[in-house]
């Protein structure tokens, strides 16, 4: 592989050099790793943040931080996680990366276009940046600026809700570029059965992202005129109605938490086989069961609301939807199980992660239940079993899926393999540190403590203390997974082009690819996860 | 990347996004939709008092001005540069027409102290100050769509006079007249709304 030059070589459109190769980029690979850069940073500041406020809910009263400090950070934490963590996280990084290779073509369908929300994404956490230090500082409404209280906050919720604006045209123009990518590049001999998995889920969440992003923008916009114009519109006084606030929210946010766990499920879909060297199980279920998500998740918003007042026709309308969306996502969890059952299974750091998500996923599914249900939703409402199903779910589920996608796709990214030992003491301090962290939330919202509270009675000292505990754990795990990837730069063991023996296009071409991906027409298979040939390989060579 | 350029595939990227158009407002209309069931009544004498024949004006003017960036766009397929030239000016021009009939309807409403905020709205019936809030915010949304379509008319208007728009290579112009036709056909949808509502 000596005679190809990799994309970090090549600048595209070319003649480009030096910084401005990057700045002004056209290549999809280079914008993966431009968000890469972008992302972690906000992941690390905003990790550091949630440490914090466990650190202060470790003892009764005050600990590290006072009570308007505490509500600014749990804030910042969600709007940062959020916006510029987990909705860009794996579409932006991986999916720019690997959706036009696994799809067979050389870029996106708007390269320039993918350039400008790379920079609109900037611009957004830029923003968030800047709206830290002027004024009154950070907002205290927590990331769903609920009115009244975003309308009357001395705060500068306006400036934080123009960046949270920006960060949604950036993800809705990613999403759109993905769409037209997926209909006009694809390789003429690609059929819809034949596309890998992930690229399947980034094309369900695209939908969802053209579909619901709109929807927050004009609900931004609002709150925005509602500062400046004191229309009324949400203001009981004046007619409004703050509860119609709650409805256009959600009707983004809830599509929106499936933005954030799609491209996992697809990332986890690409693991599990390879490392079982078996085909996956029911494709056409998964592929199914992604659209099926994207569609039903899009109906489901008001179960956010069940306490807020609303007729209960709606309540029992709405989670009865709750229900059936757990079931495309059981229909995955159960694929993935059923792959690795009677599969050669070889152990390795991704599949190592991608267990893990099984697991910490399917508490956060099935707790999931516990609040959709009408019933049980009134007593465990907004208390501390809310915070920790959310952080299973996004947290065990994408959080470890884009840990997973790190190790998966690092040799490919980098063209450097990484040491598995240090890999797998992260993997497993992060895993334990979670269950640790979270699970006493989970019986603490049980017993009735509060979400977003500063202080509590000192009945629930012990949980919070073990889950202040956990949360170090989970950190120290992190920080494990982190320098092991980093020190892979300075060890710079090569990749071959095919680490893991993977089927899907993106394991035929060179670690790092080639400006162009493909160097000769990419050869497709008739299904893309047939693993004979690989096996082949392996009984041949012995590796 | 491919030498042949995509058309189908550009026209697709822009379908999608004026389908985010579309929801944008969406989220405006289900207020509207919410509202108008809650005070039926004060929406209907809201409407009363909005000047239905400007209204009618603008969308007529508006109409008009999207058949003529329709023909625009066939007259530079016809490689008639002159003429697609004189539609978009056209077109521009109903462009402005519509902006000041806006600015003298949205004026005369300021002047009878009919504004988000103002003495008589916040003592007056709250249903009336809704429908005003939503008039205000939906008619101006749509004003800023109209200035974006203009200056995406412009542009296009440009290109097309220095000749990187031509026979072969329109899809700016093409997709600046789907802009445009957005535009129109969400004032189709806001103008009985507020102004023929019951």
């Amino acid at each position: 592989m000596t005679a190809t030059q990799s994309f970090y070589h090549n600048s595209s459109p070319p003649g480009r050099t030096g910084i401005m190769s990057w700045l002004l980029t056209h290549d999809h690979k280079r914008l993966g790793i431009m968000y890469f850069g972008a992302v972690c940073f906000w992941f690390v500041l905003a990790m550091f943040l949630g440490l914090l406020l466990r650190t202060e809910l470790m003892t009764q009263g005050r600990t590290i931080m006072g009570a308007e400090a505490y509500n600014a950070t749990f804030t910042l934490h969600g709007v940062i996680m959020i916006f510029l963590f987990v909705i860009p996280g794996i579409p932006a990084i991986f999916g720019n990366f690997f959706l036009p290779i696994q799809l067979g073509t050389d870029d996106v369908f708007f390269p320039r276009l993918n350039l400008f929300s790379w920079y609109l994404f900037m611009f957004g956490g830029l923003f968030a940046i800047i709206s830290l230090f002027v004024g009154d500082g950070f907002p205290d409404t927590g990331w769903t600026f609920y009115v009244p209280f975003s309308v009357q906050n001395s705060a500068n919720v306006g400036l934080t809700v123009t960046a949270a604006f920006i960060l949604g045209m950036s993800s809705m123009l990613t999403g759109l570029n993905f769409v037209t990518t997926f209909h006009r590049m694809r390789d003429k001999s690609m059929g819809l059965m034949q596309i890998p998995l992930f690229t399947w889920s980034l094309y369900a969440t695209a939908w969802v992202q053209i579909l619901a992003t709109p929807v927050i923008s004009i609900t931004f916009i609002l709150i925005l005129l509602e500062r400046f114009f004191s229309i009324g519109l949400f203001d009981p006084d004046k007619g409004g109605d703050p509860l119609l606030y709650q409805h256009l929210f959600w009707m983004y946010s809830h599509p929106a938490v499936y933005v954030m766990i799609l491209p996992g499920m697809g990332v986890i879909s690409e693991i599990i086989p390879v490392f079982s060297r078996k085909s996956i199980f029911g494709y056409k279920a998964i592929v199914w069961s992604s659209m099926a998500i994207a569609i039903a998740g899009s109906l489901v918003w008001a179960h956010h609301m069940f306490t807020s007042g609303m007729s209960d026709v709606s309540v029992f309308v709405f989670s009865l939807l709750t229900y059936l969306v757990a079931i495309p996502s059981a229909v995955k969890v159960f694929s993935w199980v059923s792959t690795l059952y009677k599969g050669s299974i070889e152990m390795t750091p991704p599949l190592l992660l991608s267990l893990i998500f099984i697991y910490l996923f399917s508490i956060g599914g099935l707790t999931g239940l516990v609040l959709g249900a009408a019933g049980t939703n009134i007593h465990v409402h907004d208390t501390q079993f809310v915070v920790a199903h959310f952080h299973f779910v996004m947290f065990g589920g994408t959080g470890f899926a884009f840990f997973a996608a790190m190790h998966f796709w690092w040799p490919k990214m980098f063209g450097v393999m990484y040491r598995f030992k240090p890999a797998y003491i992260g993997a497993v301090l992060t895993g334990v540190g979670f269950v640790f962290h979270y699970v006493p939330m989970l019986i603490l919202g049980m017993q009735g403590m509060p979400r977003r509270y500063y202080d509590y009675l000192p009945q629930y000292e012990t949980g919070n203390f073990l889950a202040g505990f956990g949360g170090y754990l989970l950190i120290i795990g992190m920080v494990t997974m982190f320098v092991n990837l980093l020190l892979s730069f300075k060890q710079r063991i090569p990749a071959p082009v095919d680490p893991w023996g993977g089927t899907t296009l993106e394991w035929t071409v060179p670690s790092p690819p080639p400006v162009h991906n493909f160097m000769n027409k990419p050869h497709v298979e008739d299904y893309p996860y047939d693993f004979t040939k690989v096996t082949e390989r392996f009984q041949k060579t012995g590796k | 990347m491919s030498s042949q350029v995509d058309r189908a595939g550009i026209k697709l990227g822009m379908w999608l996004f004026l389908y985010s158009e579309i929801i944008l407002f969406g989220g405006l209309f289900v207020l509207y939709a919410a509202y108008l069931h809650r005070y039926p009544e004060f929406f209907a004498e809201g409407g009363k008092e909005l000047n239905r024949v400007i209204g009618a004006v603008n969308t007529i003017v508006l109409l008009i001005s999207s058949f003529t960036v329709a023909a625009s766009i066939t007259a530079i397929q016809r490689n008639a540069k002159k003429q697609a030239v004189g539609l978009l000016l056209f077109s521009l021009f109903c462009g402005v027409v519509f902006l000041v009939n806006k600015y003298f309807e949205w004026g005369a409403k300021i002047h009878h102290d009919i504004y988000p905020n103002s003495e008589t709205l916040v003592a007056g019936e709250p249903g009336v100050n809704i429908f005003f809030g939503l008039y205000y915010v939906i008619t101006g949304l749509h004003g800023l769509h109209v200035i974006i379509g203009m200056a995406l008319l412009s542009v296009s208007l440009i290109f097309v006079l220095n000749g990187k728009v031509t026979a072969s290579r329109f899809s700016m112009l093409d997709n600046s007249g789907l802009y445009w036709h957005l535009v129109d056909l969400i004032w189709i949808f806001v103008f009985p709304l507020f102004y023929l509502v019951l």
